[in-house]
């Protein structure tokens, strides 16, 4: 079981890797939401793995319970990162909009300051 | 009554005053000055009830604890050396206040000047009235900073500009020097509380740090005084209005430097080192500033350098170690005082009136504004040490010190580099005399000079009084200077303070003094001439080519690394990340598995399969956006699903939750966005992007693997012991969010609500500029469906709204014993809403609900922070909970906890971040032409066609 929290975290890390290098706003987006998921995972999983253990207590037996303290983290980190993948994605459409170009990279540091000018003019 | 609070309080009032001039002066400037003066006349008279004390010997203090972890606090302490800067600092404090009302004209701003130049007296009082090096670190950063603002006063001249940032540059890095140097003194004691230091002199003096932090201070030290080779920023910071220079570059500033020196002097003086350093740099400045103020025509320029001289002079005082040196250095502090700001207001009355500082230009104006000649000899004089006048006095006792310092085995060089100092000393004051007041009247002045009114002699006139009166009586002076001179040492001093010493060593250095200063001024014509021909070292310019060269190497730099492609620095921190990830698994160690690895039924291999298989598709198809969303999808589905196997039910709930409120924005974003993605890189950069992306998974696996295959302890044992005892809920998740970290959680929820506004900010923003005009003229894609609101949809969605919300609120009320709570109600509410949007449109459900979430958020926030705030009314710390249980007879046990009233907070907080997020899309949707539909769906079978309905109605008749 292990092996399969480890390796799922390993796959949607490489994935997300891979789109956040992508030139274009919306795979880098995409990538940001698999790298998330692949934080959250990781995340939940510093509290060691358990099956049928959830942390909710138990008044009539002494049974044992998965870690809480990492869920209660993650789970206000999987509200974040939904926040943060909207403000991500209106900064892009922003983008987008203004410039008519969802390209990430700038083409080139000197011609970008002329353009910044020429707007705040 | 505390009598050290009254510090506290005197180091705060020009801070507070500094917000008069702004107010006042639109008053007028009379009211501006007069309430400018307010605080400082204050500060001087709370400072004056303390005199009584400090001149017995005691020294007042107070602390206010300000961040004890750190050491720092905001302690204040007065002895005698504190007593005579901060009434220098008050004092001639005062008087720059009358001459600058009457200095600046009608064109500058002066409630800024009265702004800055109370910043700067706050924190100089700051620094001198500090016993935390701490805090007077923070007051020294001040005065550079509150210099820099009154050194480039006039914005519109280049040279005030360069010479403020020449300054701040030259004094902030030595500030940041004397940080280091503090910091190693407070770790040799083991406190930053100088007293504490200044007791442990032996302590620090044996120390093997004692030598850095010595140079780091003394750096410190020499930057802000001027001292050779850094006193190059000094004469460039004269372009500054004059009161300034009066106020900062002869009476106050410059001394701090000075001052530090003094306070440091029983832990870091008498030593070999200290010696060397100190005094030897001391005496090379006194005699290079004294024979480059001789050559200089600028009136401003001259006395400037006089004051690196004058400032040299007292470096070395403080550097021979001796108790009478410490005398002299004291005395001729006040004398100096006295005399050069008085020096500076004449310059600045002849610049006033003869509209020129050039001495080439002037001449003869002692026939023409006899009250400024009176003024300017008498103090000019005093610069030149000449019986009977205070400068006299102090300068004697100079060369009585040197004349039996011994350097370096040599008795000589010091008194005679002394002697040379005090001859250029004398040349250069009489040059201002004789070149500027002396010789006839001139006709070709640029203005015609008369005496100024009253308000601007009167400041230096009366400092000229006090110039003659210590000449006259010293022992008027002498208890200030021997409780600052006993403050210094820490021993007892007895200074005999007296003008005729009789025939002494020192009394005939003085005469040569007199008669080789009288020959270098008359031939001075011919020694300029060589002057300017002989190459010398020009500060500036070398300053220059030093700030060129680091701007230059910054803009390579930064031009380099940070070149706008984005995907490359990302690729460089995922690479570094890796590198130092697997150099730290091959440098450290690693301890074995203790854990037994879990079994795998078949159900989760179908689950990882689908996942891999799903995050393979977004991958390979993400150039095709639509579809790489409905893969993610699945992703987010079977987290959920892993979620609820490894018994984490909350946090299935909100995946779940989440997964759909993600996927509803990226469709609706992805709308206006390109549909499809180009393919831009080459194989070459996918091949490498991919064996990143590979290396940096791989990595994170082996870590995770590491982690889940190893016990480990930690503090979840608490929380599930307590929970139940402590929070009264059972789902120990929902009790850490709501009660063990719920400041956590409440920071949270602000985040949250912060990025809601920032989104609508953005779209507020956007729709104003010129992406609205693109919106407009969008030609939408002709294959859009011509039914967007279908009655299936609608049907069911209003059918599954009241359940919705029902299940919504059973998520919430149970959240504190089952899964659940205000996040995932929070969730659940706005899908239940959003799918009204999805039926009927947007703006058809929002006119049918009237819900703010602006304020939504805010009162989320509200209501969870005073629920916090609630725990203090019961004398509790922040956000401390309080549950019961009450009994309803039909319904079993229930259950009240102020948990539930921060988890209302929390819910109404996320559903009004979410839906606000989706408010804010909707609005670009309408800009871009997207009509209002006025029905609920678009095709109602109830009302069309008319025909049909008739015949429904009849059948339904029959």
């Amino acid at each position: 079981m292990e092996m399969i929290v480890a390796s799922a975290i390993g796959v949607l890390t490489a994935g997300g890797i891979y789109l956040i290098l992508r030139l274009r706003a919306f795979p880098v987006i995409l990538g940001m939401a698999l790298l998330s998921y692949a934080v959250n995972v990781f995340l939940f999983s510093t509290g060691r793995l358990a099956i049928n253990a959830p942390p909710i207590l138990n008044k009539y037996a002494d049974v044992s319970y998965s870690d809480p303290l990492p869920q209660a983290l993650v789970l206000t980190a999987i509200v974040i990162s939904f926040g943060m993948t909207a403000v991500l994605v209106m900064i892009a459409l922003g983008a987008y909009l203004e410039a008519d170009s969802d390209e990430i990279n700038l083409a080139d540091p000197e011609d970008d300051a002329h353009n910044n000018e020429g707007q705040g003019a | 009554m505390n009598d050290g609070s009254i510090l506290a309080l005197v180091a705060i009032l020009p801070f507070l005053g500094a917000l008069m001039p702004g107010l006042m002066i639109r008053a007028g400037r009379n009211a501006c000055a007069s309430f400018t003066a307010v605080p400082t006349i204050l500060a001087l008279l709370l400072l004056g009830t303390q005199v009584p004390a400090v001149m017995r010997g005691e020294v007042v203090s107070t602390t206010i604890e300000w961040l004890p972890q750190l050491g720092l606090s905001a302690s204040f302490f007065l002895d005698g050396l504190g007593l005579l800067f901060a009434g220098m600092i008050l004092g001639v404090g005062l008087l720059i206040i009358l001459y600058a009302r009457f200095y600046l004209s009608g064109d500058d701003p002066m409630g800024q000047f009265y702004t800055y130049l109370l910043l700067f007296q706050g924190a100089m009082l700051g620094i001198v009235l500090s016993d935390n090096i701490l805090l007077l670190l923070i007051f020294w950063e001040l005065t550079s900073l509150s210099s820099f603002l009154l050194i480039g006063y006039w914005k519109h001249l280049p040279e005030g500009r360069q010479g403020a940032r020449m300054a701040l540059t030259v004094t902030g890095a030595g500030g940041l020097a004397m940080i280091g140097g503090m910091l190693i003194l407070g770790n040799i004691v083991g406190s930053y509380n100088l007293t504490d230091i200044l007791a442990q002199g032996e302590l620090i003096k044996a120390s093997e740090w004692y030598m850095p932090a010595l140079i780091l201070i003394l750096i410190g030290a020499f930057t802000k005084s001027a001292q050779f080779p850094f006193h190059f920023w000094l004469p460039h910071a004269m372009a500054a209005p004059t009161p300034v220079s009066a106020y900062l570059h002869s009476a106050t500033m410059v001394k701090a430097g000075i001052f530090l020196m003094a306070r440091m002097w029983p832990v870091l003086a008498g030593t070999e080192p200290w010696f060397y350093i100190v005094a030897t740099t001391g005496l090379i400045t006194m005699v290079l500033g004294a024979v480059i103020a001789l050559f200089k025509d600028d009136l401003k320029a001259l006395l400037a350098f006089s004051t690196v001289s004058h400032l040299g002079l007292l470096t070395m005082l403080l550097g021979f170690g001796t108790k009478a040196a410490v005398i002299a250095a004291m005395f001729h502090i006040i004398n100096h005082l006295t005399f050069k700001a008085a020096l500076f207001m004449t310059a600045g009355i002849v610049d006033h009136e003869a509209h020129t500082r050039d001495i080439k230009r002037l001449g003869g104006l002692a026939k023409l504004m006899p009250i400024t000649a009176i003024i300017g000899v008498i103090t000019a004089l005093s610069m030149a040490g000449t019986i009977p006048l205070n400068g006299f006095i102090s300068k004697e006792m100079m060369l009585e010190e040197a004349a039996h310092t011994v350097w370096y085995n040599n008795p000589w060089i010091v008194p005679v580099l002394a002697t040379l100092g005090a001859c250029f000393s004398v040349a250069y004051s009489f040059r201002f005399i004789f070149h500027v007041f002396g010789g006839p009247v001139r006709d070709d002045y640029p203005a015609k000079p008369h005496d100024p009114p009253f308000g601007l002699y009167a400041a230096p006139a009366l400092l000229t009084v006090l110039v003659v009166l210590i000449g006259a009586m010293p022992f008027l002076a002498e208890p200030l200077v021997t409780a600052a001179a006993n403050a210094v040492t820490g021993l007892d001093t007895h200074p005999h303070l007296k003008l005729w010493h009789g025939v002494t060593p020192a009394l005939w250095m003085s005469v040569i003094a007199f008669a080789v200063g009288a020959l270098l001024l008359m031939t001075q014509a011919k020694l300029n001439a060589g002057w300017l021909r002989m190459p010398r070292p020009e500060a500036k310019v070398i300053f220059d080519a030093i700030i060129e060269r680091c701007v230059a190497f910054s803009k390579a730099f930064a031009r380099s690394t940070h070149n706008g492609v984005m995907s490359r620095y990302l690729a460089f921190l995922v690479v570094t990340t890796i590198v130092v990830g697997v150099h730290a698994y091959f440098t450290g160690s690693i301890a074995a598995p203790t854990r037994e690895i879990l079994p795998v039924p078949p159900l989760v291999w179908v689950g990882w399969l689908s996942l891999v298989a799903a995050t393979w598709l977004v991958v390979s198809q993400h150039r095709n956006r639509f579809r790489s969303l409905v893969f993610i999808s699945i992703i987010g589905l079977m987290i959920s699903g892993g979620f609820v196997y490894l018994s984490a039910p909350d946090l299935a709930l909100t995946q779940i939750s989440v997964e759909t409120v993600t996927i509803m924005l990226l469709l609706l974003a992805l709308y206006f966005l390109p549909k499809d993605t180009p393919a831009e890189s080459s194989t070459g950069k996918r091949l490498r992007d991919a064996v990143i992306a590979i290396a940096g998974g791989g990595a994170v696996a082996a870590l995770a693997m590491a982690f889940l295959t190893r016990d480990v302890d930690s503090i979840s044992a608490y929380h599930l012991a307590n929970s139940y005892k402590g929070g009264g809920g059972t789902n120990v998740v929902n009790v850490i969010l709501v009660d063990f970290r719920g400041y956590d959680t409440y920071g949270e929820i602000i985040v949250l609500g912060i990025a809601g506004l920032t989104i609508f900010a953005l779209m507020d923003a956007l729709l104003r500029g010129p992406a609205a005009k693109r919106l407009r003229d969008r030609a939408f894609s002709p294959d859009r469906s011509r039914d967007r609101h279908p009655l299936m949809m609608v049907v069911a969605t209003r059918a599954m709204l009241p359940i919705a919300v029902m299940v919504g609120i059973y998520i919430f009320l149970r959240g504190h014993n089952q899964p659940g709570g205000g996040f995932v109600a929070g969730l659940v509410i706005s899908i239940a809403l959003l799918m009204q949007y999805m039926a009927s449109g947007f703006a058809w459900a929002q006119l049918r609900q009237r819900i703010e979430y602006h304020s939504m958020i805010g009162w989320g926030v509200i209501i969870a922070g005073l629920t916090g705030v609630g725990a203090w009314l019961a004398g509790k710390p922040f956000l401390t909970s309080a549950y019961g249980y009450l009994h309803f007879p039909p319904i079993e046990e229930f259950e009240w906890a102020t948990a539930m009233a921060f988890d209302l907070g929390v819910f109404l907080a996320v559903l009004g971040a979410v839906m606000l997020m989706l408010y804010s899309l909707s609005r670009i949707a309408r800009f871009a032409g997207e009509t209002i539909n006025v029905a609920p769906m678009d095709h109602d079978p109830s009302e069309v066609p008319e025909e049909s309905a008739t015949d429904q109605d009849q059948k339904e008749g029959q």
